[in-house]
């Protein structure tokens, strides 16, 4: 019964990638990573050193080694699966509650070790700022939602958490548009306005690093630039450390870009060279889009 | 095998095609839906069209039968003619008739034959009365007597005379009821209680110990305390009775009997047949009211179900308050805290299994671990006196905190089902955030996880209320009595009496029903209380509802 089956014929040539690292990591072998010069050169606000995660027995970050810079953006690409979520998600150790995770190596925030056993991984989750993929604002007012931090701290001065409040969503970019309805339910803003609620509700106690997790996944076009202008706006006020699939959206709002593939680090650098002049032919065939 | 040209499909089929539409399969489902609805809506109907009716005046209808002999009373049913079948012989038309007078005619309802139904009329003066003893009474008014004088005499003149005369005597027997119940009853438990003081006094310090000798000579003090309070007490039922004593009112019946009945054992009398709609309607009203608000007569198959409703409502609200913190904390536990893994897959079965325990089981479990073990722990160290002096126990029997706990015990099962359901609805982006906002795993779950999940929650404890409400069983074990006139709750210390026995809506139609001397009279009864324990349980599912639907509008969830 073949009777229409025609010879399937291919829209695209094989991208003609240059494999030789790409399959030698896919190999399970080692490689080094490339990192610029200029990223060294940086005060780092966290250090990620000789970082290893396994799921089970899967191993899912090789050796992951990198500086990030204070005060700066720094984007974390490749593609899906390549353990950029993973490695965010173990910068605040909420991969801790994931059953069956194993580490070994450490990291840094401020000079203090985040993987030591002293660690009290509450104090330092309160030292840090996360947004999610999709927005989770709480089941609670506006308000509520953004001085969650201080109140889980038991802070319940009225002046202060008005504050608090208002700078952090003026921080957001979103004081203009929720400031006569605070105490309304969260639930009730739109995709692009609760994901910036989560991002003041992040910035509300002054994190030391902010932690976005592709922020824009969810959102569509108008929000995204909104967040994407948000950040730009960030720059500077704090240190971001992103994980985006958009190549565009890397190149517009980070300073630094790191290039990671299959759970190792492959090439990491100032965003202008990364997508510019890359030291590696890997990444260029990631950034402009032949693979990945 | 292989040809260019590809065979034409068939594009239609009507076989198939009918099943793809699903045409069938909405007939079926819908079907099954509709006989479901019918069944409930009808069953529901039923029984509150037979309920709300039984207090209504019904006319009296005067039956003449062709040998001259003569009933009155309500029509409750009629039959159609029936010809003679396999096993069944042919039998003709009939009406049933609430004929009452049980003492005269042994019987409480009784068949007539529509072909000897020689005449039947709606006599103007047919009196219905309903009596303190001996049930349904109809008959005409004759004459109303005071000792040996004839105060009246004629229906209209006794009827007259009636009116004016029984609320005052109906008055008096109240008070006098109430003398007996309540003051009477105070002083019995202060002579208990001072008798009992003088046991604990000799079981803490011994027989001759100065505490003893006090605490008898306190009892002395009471003894002639009550035994004076008791002849004043006498004296004024002595006076409401005397005042009632000789007022009787005399009837004729249909058979034609002399009956006279004392005014003050008439509850109520009413002359339907002359009544007009809002007259009727003030009978209903007032029948209505002695059924809710009033203690039950004649083993139980008269008078009102007030403590039955106190005890029923009080049962399911206090097995609410139990079940819901231990089932929400025990469901927290497993889906918050537990690790996953074989022995919480077990637990959870084991949780879900226990669900289908017949509540007999609960029942029998409560008496031998609450009653007869933790109860009977409790008498014999703060109730030993009561258990040494009358070998009564306190808490060592069935009561009402201890039917709470058992049901509360039944119902676990489905709200630690229904919470844990609610909490893994709770996405856990949500927990995430929390985390990462560097809150706790206990301010994650009061803060972020349980106001999510609090809707959920709350259908699970209406769904345990809703079974809790209902069951019989295990509370004929545990506590619920056929008659318990004292309340759980009352004026004397401590005010608040877990340990007391109690009546119970859904033991009520067991026991009106099947257990009662003369359930044929019964059987209207019945129906009321069922109708009444139905409507309680939905008027507290609907305000749990409430409840939930307010805090639904706090936490609205949208999509975006």
């Amino acid at each position: 019964m073949q009777t229409q089956t025609q010879p399937a014929q291919r829209l695209v040539d094989p991208p003609a990638v240059p494999t030789d690292r790409l399959v030698a990591v896919a190999a399970g072998g080692e490689v080094t990573a490339e990192v610029h010069d200029a990223v060294l050169r940086e005060t780092p606000v966290l250090e990620i050193d000789r970082f290893n995660l396994w799921y089970g027995a899967k191993q899912a970050l090789h050796r992951i080694t990198m500086p990030v810079a204070h005060g700066k953006v720094t984007a974390l690409v490749g593609p899906s699966g390549c353990g950029k979520s993973t490695l965010l998600r173990s910068v605040n150790r909420l991969n801790d509650l994931v059953q069956s995770v194993r580490i070994t190596g450490d990291m840094r925030l401020n000079g203090d070790s985040i993987y030591d056993p002293r660690m009290d991984v509450i104090e330092l989750r309160k030292r840090m700022g996360m947004v999610f993929q999709k927005p989770n604002p709480f089941p609670m007012s506006i308000y509520e939602n953004v001085v969650y931090s201080l109140r889980i701290d038991g802070e319940n001065s009225r002046p202060v958490l008005d504050e608090v409040c208002e700078l952090s969503l003026r921080g957001a970019a979103l004081w203009d548009e929720v400031k006569d309805r605070l105490h309304d339910s969260a639930l009730g803003l739109s995709g692009g306005q609760q994901q910036r609620l989560c991002i003041a509700r992040a910035i509300a106690a002054e994190p030391e690093v902010l932690l976005l997790d592709e922020p824009c996944s969810a959102l569509d076009p108008i929000a995204t630039g909104k967040v994407e202008d948000l950040i730009q706006e960030l720059r500077g006020r704090y240190s971001v450390l992103i994980v985006t699939h958009n190549m565009q959206q890397a190149s517009r709002t980070s300073d630094y870009t790191a290039f990671m593939y299959l759970g190792r680090l492959i090439e990491y650098g100032p965003t202008t060279e990364i997508f510019t002049k890359p030291i590696l032919r890997e990444t260029e065939a990631y950034v402009t889009g032949r693979f990945g | 095998m292989s040809s260019d040209r590809p065979r034409p499909r068939r594009l239609r089929s009507r076989y198939t095609n009918l099943a793809a539409h699903g045409e069938p399969w909405v007939w079926l489902t819908g079907g099954a839906l509709a006989f479901a609805l019918t069944m409930i809506l009808g069953l529901l109907a039923f029984i509150a069209v037979r309920g709300a009716s039984t207090f209504w005046p019904m006319p009296l209808e005067l039956v003449e039968l062709d040998d001259g002999r003569r009933a009155l009373g309500e029509v409750s049913g009629r039959e159609t003619a029936a010809t003679a079948a396999e096993g069944r012989e042919a039998r003709p038309a009939r009406r049933l008739i609430r004929t009452a007078n049980f003492e005269l005619s042994g019987t409480h309802y009784e068949w007539f034959d529509e072909v000897r139904i020689a005449a039947s009329s709606l006599p103007e003066w047919a009196t219905a009365v309903e009596r303190l003893e001996g049930g349904r009474f109809h008959g005409f008014p004759k004459r109303l007597l005071h000792g040996d004088d004839v105060v009246a005499e004629g229906p209209a003149a006794t009827w007259a005379a009636y009116e004016r005369e029984h609320p005052p005597a109906w008055k008096r027997h109240r008070q006098a009821v109430r003398i007996d119940k309540v003051e009477r009853g105070e002083l019995q438990r202060r002579l208990r209680a001072a008798r009992l003081a003088v046991v604990q006094a000799g079981l803490d310090s011994g027989a001759d110990s100065p505490a003893r000798v006090q605490a008898a000579a306190r009892e002395r003090d009471v003894v002639a305390h009550v035994e004076a309070e008791t002849v004043a007490l006498d004296e004024a039922v002595a006076k409401l009775r005397a005042a009632n004593e000789g007022w009787r009112m005399e009837f004729e019946t249909a058979a034609g009997d002399t009956t006279s009945l004392p005014l003050d054992g008439i509850v109520r009398a009413w002359q339907p047949n002359r009544l007009s709609l809002l007259g009727k309607l003030g009978v209903y009203g007032s029948r209505w009211g002695e059924f809710l608000g009033d203690d039950p007569r004649e083993a139980n198959s008269a008078g009102g179900v007030f403590p039955a409703i106190w005890g029923t409502v009080a049962m399911t609200l206090i097995m609410a308050l139990l079940v819901a913190p231990f089932g929400v904390l025990a469901a927290l536990y497993l889906r918050e805290y537990a690790s996953r893994g074989p022995v919480t897959a077990a637990v959870r079965v084991a949780i879900n299994n226990l669900a289908g325990v017949p509540s007999i089981v609960y029942g029998a479990f409560g008496l031998g671990f609450f009653c007869y073990g933790l109860g009977a722990g409790i008498d014999e160290l703060f109730f030993k006196a009561s258990l040494v002096a009358d070998s009564q126990p306190t808490f060592g029997t069935g009561g009402l905190l201890w039917a709470s706990l058992t049901l509360a015990l039944l119902t676990l099962p489905v709200v630690i089902v229904a919470t844990e359901e609610a909490l893994s609805a709770v996405p856990n982006s949500m927990r995430e955030g929390s985390y990462a906002c560097g809150a706790g795993k206990w301010q994650t779950i009061r803060r972020i996880v349980l106001p999510r999940a609090l809707t959920g929650i709350m259908t699970g404890l209406i769904k345990a209320m809703a079974r809790g409400a209902g069951e019989v069983a295990p509370l004929m074990l545990v506590g619920v009595k056929k008659l318990a006139l004292e309340l759980p709750v009352d004026g004397t210390f401590p005010f608040v009496h877990p340990e007391r026995e109690f009546m119970h809506l859904a033991y009520l139609i067991y026991d009106v029903g099947f257990q009662s001397p003369n359930s044929q009279a019964a059987q209207p009864m019945v129906f009321t209380i069922t109708f009444l324990l139905v409507a309680i349980i939905a008027l507290l599912n609907l305000a749990a509802v409430w409840l939930r639907s307010r805090l639904r509008r706090r936490y609205v969830a949208q999509q975006f």
